[in-house]
């Protein structure tokens, strides 16, 4: 648990993701690995032969055609991430990293993560993946599930890297974002930043009480901690309060339903990563 | 955190689905309908061959095909009626009729999932690669000599269009790849026999055909002793074939693609696939090598080429049932011919030259004993016997015994290294020299391996035969050479262990 994790993908979100990994990791002064990993397209491409023939020797020659083209392709592929990797050190150094230690891996973007967990401090990866077009406003599958399975902080970082000024908690009184508050009063990557907390929901008082209890634990780490609660639509506040106060960077809560539940009535965490137009903190 | 752990578990496996049936949509569909082409004539072949009605293989085709592509453990299989099934069946149709082998295709079903809840799959690191090699060259000699009674005894025509037919099929592919070429030489053949007027015999001569979709049905069978009496060993025969053949061309799929199977899954797939088909009318099936290459060939990946394949099948066969019907044999026959020498590992030959003779022996060994009793249970048993023989007469000469005498002449010590069983107990035995008349004999067992309880019968024979001649025995390190006796080392858990085991 020592290492900031930069998933590179040769996307548009990269230069953002080398961006926003160099700044945590000169944040927590904690050790920079630029990530590439190699996914194996299972599927086939290129010339189809529908020829529907068996010919002498045609499983030899299948396994050998298969595999010499999986071979050119792995080759220039390999080559692209080196010159991918290459371009993203060459980022983080110029945005004050020391070292980066630049790895490429064989096989799935999510096994690959989830074996590095152990050393994995926080991981940062960017919203859009290499195949997403910029059309929609869909999380690259891989993303939603990288942060299901993973079990650290995960941080999706828009395209655009601004530097993290303003803080904001999404804040329910759940065990997981108490947990999320204490994690970032106990944390040396927001520190000396402001860090608001916004309650969703009506102003009674047991609501009160634990908005209070923490600006309180942020407070005792030496943040200042603007507290709000706001009725309303969910997303519709959170998006207003970062409008209203400038954040540049919202923590919340990973995914707290099953999937089944998030699939039949939708979820928060989806729909805020979705719509912010900054990076998501996803802490569990 | 359970709920995390849920979470996870669901996300992952929403994940298999997803990139399982619809990571390869259009590659799917379209491998599908060339595998679909294929199977057509294949299920009518494999239905004459046990002496059923088209219509059973064909169901059997469609049943197996698209229950697989959900309870399979290898995307991109082919599973359908097969010959391999088809010749065990023949003396149970003969004997007893289509209602005791639907029968024994529910059984044979059962059979197989129990097979794989014991993960019985696993069994398969046995069958060594000249027994498979062996096994694919009596397969592809099977489908091949099940055609000769269509081409005995028949005019000259059918002679001419199976070499035109086979011509198609080799020659059109340096044209175009775009087209299969089995469908073309079908097609083409169709219209000249019909155009012509040629008498040869059709599709529709061989029985009846689907004219519906199928419907379920439950064997009409006496449900008693006697009937499971009947029907047992042919089950038992079919789930065994049935699961070489599946697991088999899973390892083959799995090495073209690069990607790992579930066997397990797959043994109780092919169960389930099987009572499916056995309660729709249709015959046990199996995994196809040729066609699941086709497939992959043709650029199917996922489980949805295999459902393709299935469906479209159906289709065709029901509402093209009067044209199906009008197919020469011939044409079939060539199509056949083509899965028979796709089949055969034409390499193994070549490999005859270069391998060692017990290889060859095994594999020939296990082509003849298919060939002969038309049962690949058969042919891989025997198979995997003697590649077991040989095996155990190879490590067993990897022994050797030096001795030395002691200066004044009393004392003979005997060093012993390798592995002593029932195999090289024999040998063992011949080192030592009983004759020769000394004090004493050390026996030093240390650097030896002994595996079984005949190797140590074989020590006390020598410490007895030494003692009569007068001569004073004694051992040394047995304890370290017994050590291997026990059947089950925990080695697994002690990296060390078997360095030690093996003396270094």
């Amino acid at each position: 648990m020592t290492n900031v994790i930069a998933c590179i993908d040769g996307s548009t979100a990269s230069p953002a993701v080398c961006d926003y990994a160099a700044w945590s990791s000169r944040q927590m002064d904690a050790p920079l690995v630029l990530l590439h990993v190699l996914d194996k397209s299972e599927f086939p491409s290129g010339k189809r032969n529908l020829s529907g023939n068996l010919t002498f020797g045609n499983r030899e020659s299948l396994l050998n055609e298969l595999a010499e083209l999986d071979a050119q392709r792995n080759k220039i592929a390999l080559e692209q991430g080196r010159l991918m990797l290459e371009e993203a050190y060459d980022r983080v150094k110029a945005a004050g990293v020391a070292e980066a230690d630049r790895r490429q891996r064989h096989g799935d973007l999510l096994e690959t993560l989830v074996k590095m967990q152990e050393e994995t401090r926080l991981l940062v990866l960017g919203k859009e993946g290499e195949h997403t077009d910029s059309l929609g406003e869909h999380i690259g599958s891989n993303v939603e599930s990288v942060v299901r399975t993973v079990q650290r902080p995960v941080l999706v970082t828009t395209t655009e890297y601004t530097e993290p000024r303003r803080i904001m908690i999404a804040f329910d009184g759940s065990a997981t974002t108490r947990k999320c508050v204490e994690m970032v009063a106990g944390s040396p990557l927001f520190k000396g930043l402001p860090v608001h907390v916004v309650m969703v929901g009506d102003d009674k008082p047991d609501t009160r009480s634990q908005l209070d209890w923490a600006s309180e634990t942020l407070a005792a780490a030496g943040f200042e901690a603007p507290a709000s609660i706001q009725a309303g639509d969910v997303e519709t506040v959170l998006c207003n309060y970062r409008k209203e106060h400038d954040i540049n960077l919202i923590v919340m809560g990973a995914y707290g339903h099953s999937r089944i539940r998030q699939f039949l009535v939708g979820s928060t965490t989806a729909n805020v990563v979705r719509h912010a137009h900054v990076p998501v903190l996803l802490l569990r | 955190m359970p709920a995390d752990v849920e979470t996870t578990e669901i996300s992952n496996m929403y994940e298999t689905i997803r990139r399982d049936w619809f990571g390869n949509i259009r590659g799917d569909l379209i491998a599908g309908i060339v595998v679909a082409l294929a199977l057509i004539p294949e299920a009518i072949a494999f239905s004459i061959i046990a002496g059923l009605d088209p219509k059973v293989g064909l169901y059997a085709s469609f049943a197996v095909a698209v229950i697989i592509a959900f309870t399979g453990g290898r995307p991109g299989m082919i599973s359908a009626a097969t010959a391999a099934m088809a010749v065990l069946m023949v003396t149970l149709v003969k004997e007893h009729g289509l209602e005791y082998l639907l029968a024994a295709t529910l059984l044979t079903g059962v059979i197989q999932i129990v097979f794989g809840f014991l993960k019985l799959g696993s069994l398969m690191r046995f069958v060594s690669r000249s027994v498979m090699t062996g096994f694919v060259n009596a397969l592809a000699i099977l489908i091949f000599m099940a055609q000769l009674p269509e081409l005995t005894n028949v005019t000259w025509h059918v002679y001419a269009m199976t070499a035109a037919g086979l011509g198609i099929i080799y020659l059109l592919p340096m044209v175009t790849k775009a087209i299969p070429s089995p469908l073309v030489t079908i097609v083409v053949l169709t219209v000249i026999a019909i155009v012509f007027n040629i008498d040869v015999r059709t599709v529709g001569d061989m029985g009846e055909l689907p004219d519906t979709l199928p419907v379920f049905l439950w064997p009409d069978v006496p449900l008693n002793f006697e009937t499971l009496a009947i029907i047992f060993p042919y089950s038992l025969s079919l789930a065994i074939v049935g699961l070489l053949e599946s697991l088999m061309t899973a390892s083959i799929i799995d090495d073209l693609t690069d990607s790992k199977s579930d066997k397990n899954r797959e043994c109780k797939g092919q169960g389930i696939a099987n009572i499916g088909s056995g309660l729709i009318g249709g015959m046990a099936g199996c995994a196809m090598i040729g066609q699941s290459v086709i497939n992959v060939k043709s650029g199917g990946r996922g489980r949805l080429s295999s459902f393709a394949a299935g469906v479209y099948l159906l289709i065709m066969v029901v509402f093209l049932d009067t044209w199906v019907a009008q197919i020469p044999m011939a044409a079939l026959v060539a199509v056949m011919i083509m899965v028979s020498i796709g089949t055969f590992s034409w390499n193994s030959l070549l490999d005859m030259k270069k391998h060692p003779p017990s290889t060859t022996i095994v594999m020939v060994m296990t082509v003849i004993v298919v060939v002969a009793t038309h049962n690949l249970a058969f042919g891989v048993l025997t198979g995997v016997l003697l590649a077991s023989l040989f095996f155990a007469n190879k490590v067993g000469q990897y022994k050797y015994v030096v001795s030395k005498l002691s200066e004044d002449g009393t004392t003979r010590s005997y060093r012993v290294v390798g592995q002593v069983f029932f195999a090289s107990a024999d040998k063992f035995i011949e080192f030592f020299d009983f004759k020769e008349a000394i004090d004493k004999v050390v026996i030093d067992l240390t650097d030896a391996h002994f595996w079984d309880i005949t190797a140590v019968a074989a020590l006390d024979r020598v410490v007895i035969k030494f003692r009569r001649e007068g001569t004073e025995v004694e051992i040394i390190g047995l304890n370290e050479a017994s050590a291997t006796i026990v059947d089950r080392f925990a080695v697994h858990d002690k990296p060390d262990a078997v360095d030690k085991l093996m003396g270094h």
